[in-house]
């Protein structure tokens, strides 16, 4: 059973997600803006928090920074309508463990739910496209050559998810273990996070500009 | 002085008319008001000639007793409205320092000295009737036209100013005096700024604040007809078809794909690049199909001219068909990525597959539009399927990157 806290400020929503999820996933809280949201888990505890994007008060990152700044140790998983490369790597760099949209089914949403919960990362199709495209881009000499760049196997790993591959097919695909596709994806979160590449964040703004 | 356009307009069309002396927006009596009216100027260049005249010999106070005896009062129904209080001090404050002025300098007894001090004083005075309120408020609401013609006039006020300071100075021919002369203009110009600093200020803040408030109204207008024009109407779109749920879905989708385009693609030309060409693509057969098809794009390229990134797009158009007509499955991916010289498109579902070997040799979609299209045009078309496993259509192109 893992316990959920699901933080939006649109009520319909999170009825909709509470209805959706699967009996694995125990409801404990809602929350609908950064306050409350801050309150109730401190207060509540969850184990993965559904973190909305856009929301009264600094959005999804404002409580980022604010729990995880505090030293908490929960997950978040980023849940949002937008597609827009800003909000996914902010809230990735932010400290979220995973970025799905919305329109995402009930299922899928369990299994990514699960997945952060024990720790790994959760990549969507378009996030696995904004990482492939933000590390492709460097032209700028990297200050950290093993933050700032992806391996050969995590490339591959995030291609086959980004056309569209479960990570079990991706397993199958490059015979390797779901365990290890799961800390390829882990490494990669990890890269995006760290990187001090503030060509990524850039990258992300300039993409809307374009 | 904020109705003076109001009163000037309305009766503008009658050629020759009776010169009235308005109740609204006077100061003394109406005289200056009504001259400006019959002449077509602003009250406040009349006005100023009054307080002028005024000081040099009193030629003004008599010359608008006359003018007050002369002309009729407008009719007025009501009671009749409280002067501007703070413009009339003004006037009255400027013409006593003029006077005072020209008492102490000798300017008024007459002769040439006068001349550029009272240009001096024409635009001390320009330059604090600009200060007045209720002015400000009707220039901020104004056209910008007329916010440049106002800025132009400040400018203006304040070169007479320091005209009128240094031709006092050299009419005088007092050199030995020139310091003190010019300590006098540098109080004069430096106390108008002073006065008008503040109001500057204010009137700069003000005009940002108001286009900020255009540009956001302007937007606002802007998601008010993309709302009207597509969310509403899919909307009501929706209601109708009701009982079809994957119309419905269709119809979501479709509107879904609209906005965010809208809210998160920077405007591109569909046409232009590869990734464009992808989800235009992907947006018309979703819409032809009714199946969700998700598109995934790393990288960009301009699409070239001989046609082999168009051959490869076709290519990709008929492996979504294929996916969306045949496979039954719930959603299609697409993927299409630029790296170095080679682009690459994915064609992925989770359908129900099937036997390529089984596959008749009649059927086009496969054969001639996916594997024989690409390779006429030097690509590589690569096909995984099996019953039960979903379809992936590979597509390899090389192009010569620019």
């Amino acid at each position: 059973m893992t316990r959920v806290l699901i933080v939006d400020d649109h009520r319909l929503f999170r009825s909709g997600v509470r209805a959706e999820l699967g009996d694995s996933i125990q409801v404990v809280g809602e929350a609908e803006d950064v306050d409350t949201a801050v309150k109730a888990i401190a207060e509540l505890q969850p184990e993965v928090v559904l973190l909305d994007v856009h929301m009264p008060g600094g959005g999804g990152q404002e409580v980022l920074r604010r729990v995880l700044g505090a030293g908490s140790q929960v997950r978040f998983l980023a849940l949002s309508v937008s597609d827009a490369a800003e909000d996914v790597i902010g809230v990735i760099r932010g400290g979220a463990r995973g970025y799905v949209t919305k329109n995402i089914s009930g299922k899928e949403l369990t299994d990514a739910i699960r997945r952060v919960a024990d720790g790994d990362a959760v990549f969507s199709p378009r996030l696995a496209g904004f990482v492939l495209d933000a590390f492709a881009s460097s032209e700028a000499p990297s200050i950290d050559p093993e933050l700032d760049s992806l391996t050969q196997r995590e490339r591959e790993v995030l291609r086959l998810i980004a056309r569209g591959y479960a990570y079990k097919e991706i397993a199958k695909e490059l015979f390797i273990s779901v365990k290890t596709v799961e800390t390829h994806v882990s490494s990669v979160l990890r890269k995006l996070q760290l990187s001090n590449r503030h060509e990524l964040s850039r990258w992300a703004t300039a993409r809307r500009l374009v | 002085m904020a109705d003076q356009k109001t009163l000037a307009e309305p009766r503008a069309d009658r050629p020759f008319r009776r010169m009235m002396r308005p109740m609204q927006g006077r100061l003394v009596g109406g005289v200056a008001q009504g001259l400006a009216t019959q002449l077509k100027l602003d009250p406040v260049v009349i006005r100023l000639v009054f307080v002028l005249l005024s000081v040099v010999d009193g030629v003004g106070v008599v010359a608008y007793a006359v003018l007050w005896m002369i002309t009729p009062r407008e009719p007025y129904e009501g009671r009749s409205p409280a002067r501007d209080w703070s413009q009339l001090s003004a006037f009255t404050a400027i013409g006593v320092a003029l006077f005072a002025f020209g008492f102490l300098t000798g300017a008024s007894q007459g002769g040439l000295g006068m001349l550029p001090f009272a240009v001096g004083g024409i635009g001390g005075l320009i330059l604090w009737q600009q200060a007045d309120p209720e002015r400000r408020k009707n220039w901020v609401s104004g056209a910008t036209k007329s916010i440049r013609g106002n800025r132009v006039r400040t400018l203006l006020g304040v070169l007479l100013v320091v005209a009128g300071g240094v031709g006092f100075l050299v009419m005088e021919g007092r050199l030995q005096e020139a310091g003190q002369g010019l300590l006098l203009t540098a109080v004069v110009v430096g106390g108008l700024a002073v006065v008008a600093a503040p109001w500057l200020a204010g009137l700069w803040k003000e005009l940002q604040l108001e286009r900020r408030e255009r540009i956001r109204q302007e937007e606002r207008a802007e998601v008010a007809a993309m709302v009207h024009d597509s969310v509403l109407h899919t909307l009501t779109l929706i209601q109708r078809v009701a009982h079809d749920q994957r119309e419905v879905t269709r119809l979501a989708r479709a509107q879904e794909r609209d906005l965010r385009n809208w809210l998160y693609q920077p405007a591109q030309d569909a046409d232009a690049t590869l990734a464009a060409a992808v989800r235009r693509i992907a947006a018309e057969e979703e819409d032809a199909h009714s199946v969700p098809i998700e598109v995934v794009c790393v990288g960009d390229i301009d699409l070239d001219a001989h046609g082999r990134l168009a051959a490869a797009l076709k290519a990709a158009r008929q492996a979504m068909v294929n996916a969306a007509k045949y496979s039954e499955s719930p959603s299609i991916s697409v993927y299409a990525e630029v790296e170095g010289e080679t682009i690459t498109i994915f064609v992925k579902d989770r359908g129900k597959g099937f036997d390529l070997d089984a596959v008749p040799l009649d059927r086009m979609g496969i054969r001639e539009s996916i594997i024989g299209r690409m390779e006429r045009h030097g690509g590589t078309a690569r096909l995984r399927t099996e019953p039960g496993e979903g379809t992936e259509v590979m597509l390899t192109m090389k192009v010569d990157k620019q």
